[in-house]
């Protein structure tokens, strides 16, 4: 028999959506192995798990206290470890967000033991077994975990939650005193709140092609038609300075998988589609017929962006007007 | 200042990628090696915090096979101090096992500061420097795009989604860099010649890696065909039916 944590994620107060993404990935592996899942969550009183049971916790385990509403490294990764000693698990699971690409490193270090990180597919045989991209997706790796516990984080947008009722029983645990050696003091929120790119259902990236910055804004009006959109940004871009390194994309940058990116006077340089081809549909809008990103494209046009986007940004406009 | 850059040796962002004869790596041949590209983030930043405190050390650190020294040399052109290889054949797998024998090294060594880059092109892990911290029992900031250290104190900021962390620390300290903190600068010249005559110290470590293996490499699943709806703006409403139709994202 063989357990899993699953550490679920929250942002004031809330759980996040892709804590319902780390559960169904603890389940696919408790279920193969016959154990059971516990969610752990830490954060500010209150926070409310009744979502968690819906999406196959047994258990939650609530970790409160005023000092972890926002993300300390010391006392989550204590928290986590702790919890470990006190059950017999296979395996920690834990989502490849900001948080946990910082989380699961330090578990995996206090435990002494592997860490798969941003996994894409999980399977149970003798064991987890885990695929991961490589060179930004260039190629995909599988692993063979021996060691138990081991640290698995998942990448974000690629385990479909699913569904599974079980008991979620909460259960209060009390934080472990903990040295702060480093601590988070704010999170200071953007003014114009855009979708991030990683996270955004839809995302529309502009590129090269665009010309000049000022130029970008064609992009920004067809995310905004869209909705639900986050604006993306090739290398090429980023480097000559029009547009900041949070909005990159690719292989230096952020690799998304949203259900539609939309890539717009991007030719697709090697880097770039290793970041954006798990994408559900990618639609590429560049004059040259010959750009590699129709390779990867589900549907292009060739033209003149400067014709076609706003075209395509009004017509989204009259779909979602009628 | 006394401060460690641990760097790795990596394919180019720009390389195509083969699979070897082994099915479980990849084909080195034809590709071309470069200093990872966070790392230049890292090393950058450790110069200019030297250069602002009048004086100190920055100590390239680099763990792999011999090809390594090359990547050392790179840092030394950019005007690291000296270079350290921590020399093995062995690719592991597991973070932690890098990050064990970094720490070796880096332990007791009196270093200020200990810089990444956020993570290597290659394996993608985002794990080793913040593993380093756990071992040496020093705070650690992941990914950071700006950093101000004043009398021992650090702040640094990380992107989160939808946001910015703010991350106060005392030093010593490990921090791992993200694209962004700074504009690394090209080796000159002069920092090319001078990089062959700086100290680079050879030194074999034994790695074991354990709990976690290969079973394989594969490329990834070509993308089924695309099509091409059509030319210039009247395609557009093409493009919508097949995207509210056919795909079903509108």
């Amino acid at each position: 028999m063989a357990n899993v944590l699953a550490v679920l994620e929250q942002r004031g107060g809330a759980l996040k959506q892709v804590s319902h993404e780390v559960l169904t990935a603890a389940r696919t592996l408790a279920d193969a192995a016959g154990g059971t899942v516990d969610a752990i969550v830490l954060g500010p009183g209150g926070v409310d798990v009744s979502g968690a049971g819906g999406y196959g916790a047994d258990r939650v385990i609530v970790v409160e206290s005023d000092d972890l509403s926002l993300y300390q490294p010391e006392p989550y990764a204590a928290a986590i470890v702790a919890q470990t000693q006190s059950g017999d698990y296979a395996a920690v699971v834990l989502a490849a967000t900001a948080m946990g690409k910082d989380l699961a490193p330090r578990v995996a270090g206090r435990l002494d033991c592997p860490l798969a990180a941003d996994v894409t597919a999980l399977e149970w045989n003798d064991g987890p077994v885990a695929s991961r991209p490589l060179y930004s997706g260039k190629a995909i790796a599988k692993l063979q975990l021996t060691a138990s516990p081991c640290v698995i984080s998942v990448r974000p947008n690629v385990f479909n939650p699913v569904e599974n009722a079980r008991d979620g029983t909460e259960q209060k645990a009390a934080p472990s005193e903990t040295e702060l050696r480093a601590r988070t003091v704010e999170i200071k929120e953007p003014e114009k709140a855009r979708l991030d790119v990683a996270e955004a259902p839809i995302v529309v990236s502009g590129g090269r092609g665009l010309k000049e910055a000022e130029n970008f804004k064609l992009v920004e009006e067809l995310a905004d038609a869209l909705g639900n959109a986050a604006v993306g940004a090739s290398r090429a871009v980023v480097d000559a300075g029009w547009r900041s390194h949070a909005e990159q994309v690719g292989q230096t940058g952020k690799t998304v998988s949203p259900q539609l990116y939309v890539a717009v006077g991007i030719s697709g340089a090697i880097q770039h589609l290793a970041g954006m081809r798990t994408s559900k549909v990618i639609v590429a809008i560049n004059k040259d017929s010959d750009a590699p990103i129709f390779k990867v494209s589900d549907y292009g046009i060739v033209g003149d962006l400067f014709e076609v986007v706003p075209r395509l940004t009004q017509e989204i406009k009259n779909l979602r007007g009628g | 200042m006394k401060i460690a850059v641990c760097i790795k040796r990596v394919p180019d962002t720009e390389a195509r990628i083969k699979i070897g004869a082994d099915g479980k790596s990849i084909d080195d041949n034809g590709v071309k090696f470069v200093l990872n590209p966070y790392d230049e983030f890292a090393i950058e930043e450790a110069l200019q915090l030297k250069e602002k405190a009048g004086d100190g050390e920055v100590v390239a650190i680099a763990m792999g096979t011999d090809g390594s020294q090359e990547t050392i040399r790179t840092a030394l052109a950019m005007g690291a101090d000296r270079g350290v290889l921590l020399q093995t054949d062995v690719v592991a797998v597991n973070p932690v096992t890098v990050a064990k024998a970094l720490a070796a090294e880096l332990d007791g060594a009196g270093y200020d500061l200990v810089l990444f880059g956020k993570l290597a092109v290659d394996d993608d892990s985002q794990a080793v420097g913040t593993i380093v911290s756990e071992l040496l029992g020093l705070p650690s900031v992941s990914a950071i795009g700006h950093l101000d250290i004043t009398d021992g104190k650090g702040t640094a900021e990380r992107e989160i989604e939808g946001g910015v962390e703010v991350v106060e620390f005392s030093l010593p300290a490990v921090l791992t860099a993200e694209k962004g903190l700074n504009e690394p600068r090209y080796p000159a010249l002069r920092g090319i010649m001078m990089a062959k005559k700086k100290p680079l110290e050879v030194k074999p470590v034994e790695v074991s890696d354990e709990g976690i293996a290969v079973v394989e490499l594969a490329l990834p699943a070509e993308r089924p065909e695309g099509r091409i709806v059509g030319e210039g703006p009247d395609a557009v409403p093409a493009l919508i039916e097949a995207l509210r139709m056919e795909a079903k994202v509108l």
